[in-house]
């Protein structure tokens, strides 16, 4: 999906929350309830099994993002709760599979070796390109993909950390 | 010691400080109602008609003493029944911990008998929830849910316990309840900004609620403030009782229906100074309008209202008894001869309900009882406009004295609460009981419960045959098409009390009215008066949705005279 149809700017969310049964449905519960739209959405455990981190994005304004904050931060498995900084390392997975042929081959070829797509499946009539990188790339590359017949696509949304030795458990916890 | 999962449920619940249950039985909690058998001694259980009823009087239970209200209902239908229960639990931060049993975890998931997703169907309406599934983790899931049930905004928490659970064994450890820790630390710059806002103002006005009638300490601590700072109040429906009503600071209920002086005192104040309110579309009926010429200044203990309905000019997160009583010293003692002035004109020209010889009116009602029963009285409300007219005309002054569902409006929630109230205060304790014959007929199956436990409720029902709320807006906003308002009910109360076998009366007149409350007085169980009233009377002063103080009507023919 293309930025400007967004009537507000994107924002990447941080949460780290206790790693258990529903906590996944607890937080887009809230979200539901509160009518907070969830754009994407991507859960891993950490280092501690204990602990899943949560990273959602969403287009909101600055006091709906106060809200949404404030709200995820109130239930009980949630630890911690922020915004990434627009600087932060954000990255995407895509997997795209593209209607191809021996006319369009050399042209889809190019495209992925400037965007450094990996062309991981061929068949006579398509191929599959995984692609990674900010979510700007993947639009950008995506955008490129309209002149051909996607047939199939899938993207993880955006998974992100700070940059530095910032880190979202704190100074208490270590 | 090796206990099995029910014998565990006993322990923690004597461990807590249970020593009542309001609940009703059924297949997945047998092993449970089991062990409470063999417990009768330590746990009374309060049966009721009907699983929410029950909920409801784990609510007036703990709204009546501030102690956590404990239900237990079984699966599936048990389990949804607490639903309505939790959820006004909910709205009014009232604390609560429901238990529910669960079909076996073999077949969890499996649309087994009397199944239901309880914990999914309960997140949006509880604190946090819990399903237990290893006996291991019960003793110390039950004590979460109470610590969270009690800590910061109080609320419900619900366990869920799937019923091969209560039958399994592991070692269990007793422990003391752990300490409810309240945060005293506020921020000190916050802190300065508020003061300073409401030492300028010469125009304040304090505006609270449910978070303040919480505690006795944040009660004290609100009216020190008041007085040193010589600011007039107005509370929501959460917050009757905290302030005298002989005091001249004390404007009355904001709101929708509150009274002309304390909307049109926020309406041109230069500060508000909200505490333990949330800015609901009851009071803020219109949030860019409300308090247009005032800052505001917020004090609530979940950061997360701030801003929500109304954008503040400062706030301060935490306790309302901590910041009040942190913020005393900082505010100078003032004056506000002038603002007092101008309070008094618009309390003159207040709306004053007419008093009748000749029919019942539900106002002299209200303080007839109130008069007859002595200022110790609880009073539990169903919601709608008997609801109202309680709140308006209750003078008491007792913070846990006025036990009403504000945030959800659940009609039907008095008979239970009621319950749970006179179950917590003991039948030496006075509890009324007020309601509409549309509320009552939800609910009213727990007189037996009333009847079977001997609980002296007076149940008063302003019986004006129409859902009035209802009909009252059908009749200013929907040009008087009363679409289901008019049920043509045929019920006849007094026959119904004999049924259940409570006490009823009917009365028409004042004289009647007395004589029935007195006798009803004298009652070892509950008794039911029926005061039959217009079905044209309506809850005034009213401000329209979206409104203003402007928009406020002051009388039963015109609109918008003021």
């Amino acid at each position: 999906m293309m930025e400007n149809q967004y009537k507000y700017p994107r924002r990447v969310i941080s949460i780290l929350a206790v790693n258990r049964y529903g906590v996944l449905a607890r937080i887009s519960n809230m979200f539901n309830r509160r009518s907070f739209n969830i754009d994407s959405i991507t859960t891993s455990e950490t280092m501690d099994p204990g602990i899943a981190n949560i990273t959602i994005t969403v287009h909101v304004d600055e006091q709906k993002l106060k809200q949404l904050l404030l709200q995820t931060r109130r239930l009980e498995d949630v630890r911690e709760v922020y915004e990434l900084a627009t600087a932060s390392v954000q990255r995407e997975l895509l997997l795209i599979k593209v209607r191809a042929d021996k006319d369009n081959l050399p042209s889809l070829r190019d495209i992925a070796g400037v965007y450094k797509a990996k062309i991981i499946d061929l068949s006579p009539d398509s191929l599959v390109m995984e692609l990674t990188g900010k979510p700007e790339k993947v639009e950008g590359f995506l955008n490129m993909m309209r002149n051909y017949e996607v047939l199939e696509m899938c993207r993880t949304g955006i998974t992100a950390l700070e940059r530095g030795t910032d880190h979202i458990f704190g100074d208490e916890e270590n | 010691m090796i206990l099995n999962g029910s014998q565990i449920f006993v322990e923690v619940l004597v461990e807590q400080g249970v020593d009542t249950l309001f609940g009703y039985p059924g297949g997945a909690v047998l092993n449970l109602y089991d062990e409470l058998y063999r417990n009768q001694d330590r746990i009374r259980h309060i049966m009721t008609a009907h699983e929410q009823g029950a909920s409801h009087a784990a609510d007036g239970y703990a709204r009546a003493t501030g102690k956590t209200g404990v239900v237990l209902a079984t699966s599936g239908p048990g389990a949804t029944n607490l639903v309505t229960g939790i959820a006004t639990a909910y709205m009014d931060n009232v604390p609560m911990v429901a238990f529910t049993g669960n079909v076996g975890t073999a077949v969890l998931g499996r649309d087994a008998f009397q199944e239901a997703y309880i914990e999914g169907i309960t997140m949006p309406i509880t604190k946090h929830n819990y399903t237990v599934r290893r006996v291991e983790d019960l003793a110390d899931t039950m004590r979460e849910a109470f610590r969270i049930a009690q800590s910061g905004r109080k609320g419900p928490v619900l366990v869920d316990i799937p019923k091969d659970i209560t039958a399994a064994s592991c070692e269990f450890t007793p422990k003391k309840p752990a300490e409810i820790s309240v945060n005293t630390e506020v921020d000190a710059e916050d802190l300065a900004r508020a003061a300073e806002l409401i030492n300028q103002a010469t125009r304040p006005v304090v505006y609270f609620g449910g978070g303040v009638a919480v505690s006795e300490a944040s009660c004290q601590a609100l009216r020190d403030l008041i007085a040193k700072a010589d600011m007039p109040a107005t509370y929501t429906l959460m917050a009757a009782g905290v302030l005298n009503y002989g005091d001249r600071r004390n404007l009355g209920l904001i709101g929708m229906h509150g009274t002309y002086t304390a909307n049109k005192a926020v309406d041109q104040a230069d500060l508000v100074l909200a505490v333990g309110a949330r800015f609901s579309d009851r009071v803020a009926l219109n949030p860019e309008k409300f308090a247009a010429g005032a800052k505001i200044v917020q004090i609530d203990i979940d950061a997360s209202e701030v801003d929500k309905n109304v954008l503040v000019d400062a706030s301060v997160v935490g306790d309302a008894a901590v910041v009040l009583q942190a913020l005393l010293p900082l505010v100078n003692a003032a004056d506000h001869p002038d603002w007092f002035t101008q309070i008094a004109e618009w309390q003159a020209a207040d709306y004053q309900p007419k008093d009748s010889e000749t029919v019942l009116k539900p106002h002299q009602i209200i303080r007839e009882t109130c008069e007859m029963t002595g200022p110790d009285t609880t009073y539990v409300t169903d919601v709608g406009q008997h609801q109202m007219w309680a709140a308006q005309y209750v003078l008491h002054t007792k913070p846990r004295g006025f036990l009403t569902s504000g945030g959800l409006g659940t009609m039907g929630y008095g008979y239970g609460a009621a319950i749970g109230a006179q179950v917590a205060l003991g039948n030496g304790h006075r509890v009324i009981h007020f309601t509409g014959d549309g509320s009552f007929h939800m609910n009213l199956n727990e007189a037996c419960t009333a009847v079977s436990y001997e609980l002296p409720i007076i149940t008063i029902i302003f019986n004006n045959q129409v859902l009035g709320m209802v009909r009252q807006w059908q009749t200013a906003f929907y040009g008087k098409r009363y679409s289901s308002t008019d049920p043509e009910r045929k019920t006849d109360y007094v026959k119904l009390a004999e049924g259940f076998g409570a006490k009823g009366y009917r009365c028409e007149t004042m004289a009647e009215f007395r004589a029935a409350l007195a006798e009803a007085l004298t009652n070892p169980g509950p008794s039911w008066i029926e005061c039959r009233i217009d079905k044209d009377e309506k809850v005034l002063p009213m401000i329209p949705p979206g409104g203003t103080v402007q928009d406020i009507t002051m009388s039963d023919d015109e609109r918008g005279q003021v």
